[in-house]
């Protein structure tokens, strides 16, 4: 479980370019939840990443990962294994040459026997679909395959949390599908918690609680009803999914559709009705 | 685009490649210090023996090998001809003499010398190189190191160095490509003008490559700390290096041939059939 207690954070602090990135925000996310947290560039979402696992620390309030705060050096390594970030750019995760070396070195930081390492890669590279390529170079991956092979070596850690910081934001539409199966079926079957950063609408449509972000303040948060809220949405500098917005220009031309709609199928089967 | 992380791996399945990579490191050591030993042509004709059957277990053709001679043969030539050129003794007469350039029997024989001890010196690492990977290699370099570790040598983070090294050169090379082509779009040219202007257009690739490296290093270290990263302390290995019977074999070998160098070259039982052999 992860609480965000009232943080503020400030990037280059004291220097002339002096920029509040979160200004006391609050939330928490449940076991097992899917949160998205959506935000346009600026909103701080990404600096949030960061604060979950301690590679930064709250210039005020207090970041609890199963109730063991970040600032606290004694825990951190405990909070890195209970929490795993996949970041943006998959070129600047991996560390080895050969993508079996590149999973096992989680598992090989937090001293695991050989064996279970072992066991472990095999499992990571199953989940995301990557075990034919155990033994291949990352080199020669497509973008979506690299930033599964990202995913895998997070898992390999087996993090109750996983934190998606914008990991689908340099893949093309069909290495974006790649990683959002895998982590729904992660949620879904493995019961991890799932916290992805983004500013994609589609995908934040996908997950059980959306909280918004703006100006580094929580601006709203809610299921996926919180789509209905068009001023919330646009004020935030955000685009409504696509789905969303075909029902919303097909409405305006006099059909009756339902107000929910958000994702493909819905507007399918509303279509379709 | 060619794996450079690979470097001149080649791969095949032979009992070469399969060898424990600690072995076959100090097996090139103690080759490289053989060669030294020798003075004998029939040394080299040992060495020469030795080779040959190594190629010819590992799988690896022929000319793969040979083409690191390539590499240093004008080095090769320079050192033979200098040391026949100026080659001189008192106690011999010269074999052929125009003018001030006199050229000697014994001339001939330690050039030759010099020659086929350079382009041994060659092959054997190269046969290294050709058949294990620079991610094995970097795995027995630590291994082998590791003793050092406790006269407070930074063996495990010098591994690391190595094997990210390895891991960035084909990332850094495509970024170079990209930096290059967005210059060219806006006219940059690369290959024209004179040494200087080459140089000089060069400046612009590499600022945006060594601060775009700069800020990979910066997402890199905060992706492996995210991964529990924190150095040697508690780390343990997934391949975890274990020598089998065939290290011991070719361990044995090698001990073998380096016997039999020494014994070429200092002859203890003073055997006499061994003092006819030049």
């Amino acid at each position: 479980m992860i609480e965000v207690k009232n943080v503020k954070y400030i990037y280059n602090e004291g220097a002339d370019d002096e920029k509040q990135a979160l200004g006391g925000v609050s939330f928490s996310v449940a076991d097992g939840e899917f949160v998205a947290l959506v935000g346009h560039n600026g909103s701080g979402k990404s600096t949030l990443a960061k604060l979950f696992n301690g590679l930064a620390l709250p210039k005020e309030g207090e970041v609890l990962i199963n109730g063991m705060s970040t600032a606290d050096k004694k825990k951190l390594f405990d909070i890195r294994k209970t929490v795993g970030v996949v970041f943006q750019n998959p070129d600047n995760q991996m560390v080895a040459s050969i993508i079996e070396d590149d999973v096992a070195f989680g598992p090989e930081n937090i001293g695991l026997p050989s064996a279970e390492i072992n066991e472990r890669v095999q499992w990571a590279l199953e989940a995301v679909g990557m075990e034919e390529h155990r033994k291949g170079t990352p080199f020669r991956l497509s973008g979506g395959q690299k930033q599964r092979l990202a995913i895998a070596g997070v898992l390999a850690i087996k993090p109750q949390i996983m934190v998606l910081d914008e990991s689908t934001a340099m893949l093309d539409p069909v290495g974006r599908d790649e990683v959002m199966k895998v982590i729904m079926r992660l949620n879904r079957e493995e019961k991890m918690t799932v916290v992805m950063i983004t500013h994609f609408m589609e995908e934040a449509a996908l997950a059980d609680r959306i909280i918004v972000l703006n100006g580094g303040l929580v601006a709203g948060e809610g299921k996926k009803e919180i789509f209905r809220n068009r001023e919330l949405i646009e004020s935030a500098g955000l685009e409504l999914p696509l789905a969303a917005r075909i029902a919303d220009a097909l409405r305006s031309r006099g059909l009756s559709l339902d107000e929910n709609v958000t994702l493909p199928e819905e507007l399918v089967n509303a279509l379709c009705r | 685009m060619k794996d450079v992380s690979f470097g001149q791996y080649y791969p095949a399945e032979s009992a070469l490649h399969r060898l424990d990579p600690r072995i076959k490191l100090l097996a090139v050591i103690l080759y490289i210090v053989g060669i030294f030993f020798i003075r004998k042509f029939a040394g080299f004709a040992l060495i020469a023996l030795f080779l040959l059957v190594a190629i010819l277990v590992s799988r690896v053709p022929f000319f793969k090998v040979l083409k690191s001679v390539r590499a240093v043969l004008f080095l090769v030539l320079f050192t033979v001809i200098m040391s026949v050129l100026f080659y001189s003794t008192k106690t011999e007469e010269p074999l052929w003499q125009w003018r001030f350039i006199k050229i000697y029997e014994q001339g001939l024989i330690n050039a030759a010398r010099m020659g086929l001890r350079l382009i041994f010196l060659v092959l054997g690492p190269s046969l290294l190189t050709l058949t294990t990977t620079p991610v094995e290699l970097t795995d027995g370099l630590e291994s082998l190191l590791k003793p050092l570790a406790m006269i407070k040598l930074p063996v495990h983070e010098l591994a690391i160095i190595m094997s990210i090294a390895l891991r960035l050169i084909p990332t850094l090379m495509e970024e170079t490509e990209k930096i290059m082509n967005a210059q060219k779009a806006r006219c940059a040219s690369f290959d024209t003008g004179n040494i200087f202007k080459r140089a000089k257009a060069l400046l612009p690739i590499l600022i945006p490559l060594f601060v775009s490296s700069f800020r990979r290093a910066d997402e890199l270290a905060d992706a492996m700390d995210s991964r529990c990263y924190r150095g040697a302390k508690g780390r343990t290995r997934m391949k975890v290096l274990k020598l089998r019977f065939r290290d011991f074999v070719a361990a044995f070998i090698m001990l073998a041939l380096f016997a039999a160098i020494l014994f070429l070259r200092y002859n203890w039982f003073g055997w006499s059939f061994l003092t006819v052999l030049i």
